[in-house]
């Protein structure tokens, strides 16, 4: 019985174990590459660790991690309620563009209103989003995976037309929205960031996607409907058959995934933005959220995890331009990364049937070990001796008919 | 199961990463060149180890290096457009004058200007040049909070008020109403085209040039306008191309970077002339690119840098055009017939003669339809 409970326990923190293997092997990869680029290793890690550990490092990490936390929440939450939110992606444009146009249209609103009706509208946004998608699925069917990828790209050209409207769009030459107001954004006064020696961007939105990600496992594991999403998603079929109203599920899981990545919108606007560009192609905040989530095993405590160390990839990738390195490096890492954590299942299994058969092994090594000790204890106890040598007997018996 | 599910779902995620990996392939893989520029800076970063190794002199050496750093836009270094050309140019400056040092950094999404614009200024560096008017309003932002560090901006003139700005301005409406003059030209079908990668006052300069162009050579030719709303979108440039192609068009010039790609590949697929800008983009389609609108971001910037060094650093509006060889032809001329060449050089007399001044606004130039 005590045995069973720690494998288990190995199983159970295998997971995590892999993980971080596989984010060694990432590095290893990466490194592979810059050996060929010839790119000193040493000088490009060591530009990424220097880079996010210092003060102004880590507030750069935090600030470009917040919308990653946001989205990996959304994506974490859809995985675990049974659909594969891809659209984050879509969800956070619509979000950032609300939030967005709320902050320019509304500018003369105090800073307690507006923020709050930012962060509204982008939920709002977000969640409508991903509640089209849940529709078309639950009412014609349609694969929510396509329909996401499709609305991602649908998201990326309205943003691009409403930042081009007169009112919305910059009064200067950029072609971007113009600057949300002062009042909108979420920045820590210009003191303490000048105090501490802080990036210009920090902003308070970290303590939001904290709350968010509390809210998310609360959600999940102590209410009513985490419970029947859960349901949902572990077995659509039993859950119905359970009385739990599958489509209002999905609908409701959409939606608040939707509103998690809208919200990322929102503060990665109010923070570090300020502004939406007119997009050339699309800036991967949703398709990072999908790394985050697997980073960090779909948990919502994992995802913030996850999001700081994508953040830091992030930031500190930006600098490795400076020692001649691509910043590519990182899609590099992360790439390998995932499918390392993708792989890990094969790991486990591969690992478990290895434990097995060493189990296996030892037991039949213990058993010939017992057998060998045996014949003096069989000398003094002959019926006890007996039983332990009968089984090794029978299987070379075995042996010998095969042969 | 949903231990497969995860699996097959990170399977599609990493051949999502591929796939997105491949189209920047496409648009890396045609400079090889940069692989070369790539170990030549590292070359000048083997020289400076030496410098660091004469152990009395190193607090003289770091001094003396003049430190330029550039800070790209979206489109990244290898965009074969202005990011790459003032790379070039700043990578040609410090291989032939040891006493500059560059480095880039490549911003992935808007709210990255800020952010890279900071890292040189806390790394201390002399000059930060900012590639495109994208970046203004970041630029704009820190240089009212660093008042002591020296930027350059190009293709921008909104920063020309503040005392550490100088802003690089080229006269795209010159070298577009050259290659106009070509088109007018060589067209046949007298059906030319254009596809221009935005609407905005700097992009508009192009068409209205180019459009100025064509018609005064023949005056009676149809301009097919395009407006892809995208730099970055080669599928959309081929098929804008392609549906000009139909239309009989035989002569197309793109103003719109990366989707000018598709539009080059389209013409040269069908066999008319396609006509490039910014740089000489005649090694994408050697026997198609008939010419390309030349802008030398690479001497600006080698210009700016120069005169940081110098001491003779000049904040506000430096304008590049063709009496200083800001802008031109691109120097492959061989597919421009002979008349057509001595055309365009007696047309760029007078421009510079001050004879002529091609139209910037779009009322001068009532056939410019795009908005």
């Amino acid at each position: 019985m005590k045995k069973k409970r720690s494998v288990l326990e190995i199983i159970s923190s295998v997971r995590f174990i892999h993980i971080l293997l596989a984010i060694i092997l990432g590095f290893m990869v990466g490194a592979i590459f810059l050996a060929v680029m010839g790119v000193s290793v040493g000088d490009a890690y060591g530009k990424l660790l220097d880079s996010v550990t210092t003060v102004k490092g880590l507030s750069y990490v935090i600030v470009y991690a917040t919308p990653y936390i946001l989205t990996g929440l959304s994506v974490a939450f859809s995985f675990k309620t049974g659909v594969f939110n891809i659209g984050a992606e879509g969800q956070f444009v619509v979000g950032s563009m609300a939030a967005a146009v709320t902050g320019i249209l509304l500018k003369d609103l105090p800073k307690p209103a507006l923020i709050p009706l930012c962060f509204i509208a982008a939920m709002l946004a977000g969640a409508l989003w991903g509640i089209i998608v849940g529709t078309l699925k639950t009412k014609w069917g349609i694969n929510e995976v396509l329909a996401m990828i499709m609305f991602n790209w649908i998201a990326f050209y309205l943003s691009n037309y409403i930042a081009g409207l007169p009112g919305i769009k910059n009064t200067g030459t950029a072609e971007a929205t113009q600057t949300i107001s002062e009042n909108a954004r979420t920045l820590l006064s210009k003191d303490v960031i000048n105090q501490l020696g802080l990036a210009p961007t920090a902003n308070w939105g970290i303590l939001v996607a904290i709350a968010a990600m509390f809210l998310v496992w609360f959600i999940i594991e102590k209410t009513t409907l985490g419970y029947e999403l859960k349901t949902v998603g572990s077995n659509r079929f039993a859950a119905e058959y359970g009385g739990i109203g599958v489509n209002r599920s999905i609908l409701t899981a959409l939606a608040i995934s939707g509103a998690l990545a809208g919200l990322g919108g929102a503060l990665q606007l109010m923070g570090m933005g300020s502004r939406i560009s007119i997009f050339s192609a699309q800036e991967s905040f949703g398709f990072g959220g999908i790394v985050v989530a697997l980073i960090g095993c779909s948990n919502p405590f994992g995802a913030l995890a996850a999001g700081l160390f994508y953040g830091a990839l992030t930031y500190g990738g930006s600098k490795l331009n400076l020692v001649g390195a691509p910043t590519q490096l990182i899609s590099v890492i992360v790439g390998t990364v995932v499918f390392f954590i993708a792989i890990s299942v094969i790991f486990e299994r591969l690992g478990g049937g290895l434990r097995a058969r060493r189990n296996a092994a030892a037991r039949a090594d213990k058993e010939k070990r017992e057998a060998a000790k045996e014949p003096p204890v069989k000398a003094v106890q002959a019926p006890k001796g007996d039983g332990a040598a009968g089984p090794v007997n029978k299987n070379e018996g075995k042996e010998g008919e095969a042969k | 199961m949903k231990k497969i599910l995860a699996l097959t779902l990170s399977l599609c995620l990493i051949l999502g990463l591929a796939a997105c990996g491949g189209s920047t392939d496409t648009t890396t893989a045609a400079p090889e060149t940069t692989k070369a520029q790539d170990q030549t800076t590292a070359a000048p970063e083997t020289t400076k180890a030496p410098e660091t190794t004469k152990a009395p002199e190193t607090t003289a050496a770091p001094a003396a290096k003049i430190k330029v750093g550039m800070v790209t836009d979206v489109g990244g270094v290898n965009d074969q457009s202005f990011n790459q050309t003032s790379w070039e140019g700043l990578q040609a400056l410090a291989a032939e004058d040891s006493s500059f040092e560059v480095k880039y950094l490549e911003s992935k999404t808007d709210a990255d200007y800020q952010t890279n614009i900071n890292t040189f200024i806390d790394d201390g560096y002399d000059l930060i040049i900012c590639v495109g008017y994208m970046l203004a309003d970041a630029t704009k932002e820190a240089a009212e909070a660093n008042p002591n560090q020296k930027f350059a901006i190009i293709d921008d003139s909104t920063c020309a008020d503040l005392p550490n700005v100088a802003c690089l301005m080229f006269a795209q409406e010159q070298a577009s109403y050259l290659v106009g003059l070509v088109a007018g030209s060589v067209t046949k079908s007298k059906t030319v085209g254009y596809v221009q990668g935005m609407v905005s006052d700097t992009m508009n300069l192009f068409g209205i040039g180019y459009i100025t162009g064509v018609l005064e050579v023949c005056p009676d030719a149809q301009v097919l306008q395009y407006n892809a709303n995208n730099f970055g979108d080669i599928p959309g440039g081929n098929t804008a191309a392609k549906d000009m192609i139909t239309k009989g068009a035989d002569v197309i010039y793109h103003a719109a970077g990366g989707t000018g790609m598709g539009v080059i590949n389209a013409c040269d697929e069908a066999g008319i002339w396609a006509i490039g800008v910014d740089t000489d983009q005649s090694p994408l389609a050697p026997e198609h690119v008939i010419t390309s609108a030349m802008k030398r971001v690479d001497v600006a910037s080698q210009d700016i840098s120069k005169a940081v060094k110098d001491g003779k650093f000049t904040a506000g509006v430096h304008l590049y055009d063709l009496s200083n060889g800001g802008v031109d032809l691109a120097p492959t001329r061989t597919h421009i017939p002979a008349e057509v060449l001595q055309l365009v050089e007696e047309k760029k007399a007078a421009i510079i003669a001050g004879q002529f001044k091609v139209p910037t606004t779009v009322d001068e130039c009532p056939a410019f339809t795009l908005k």
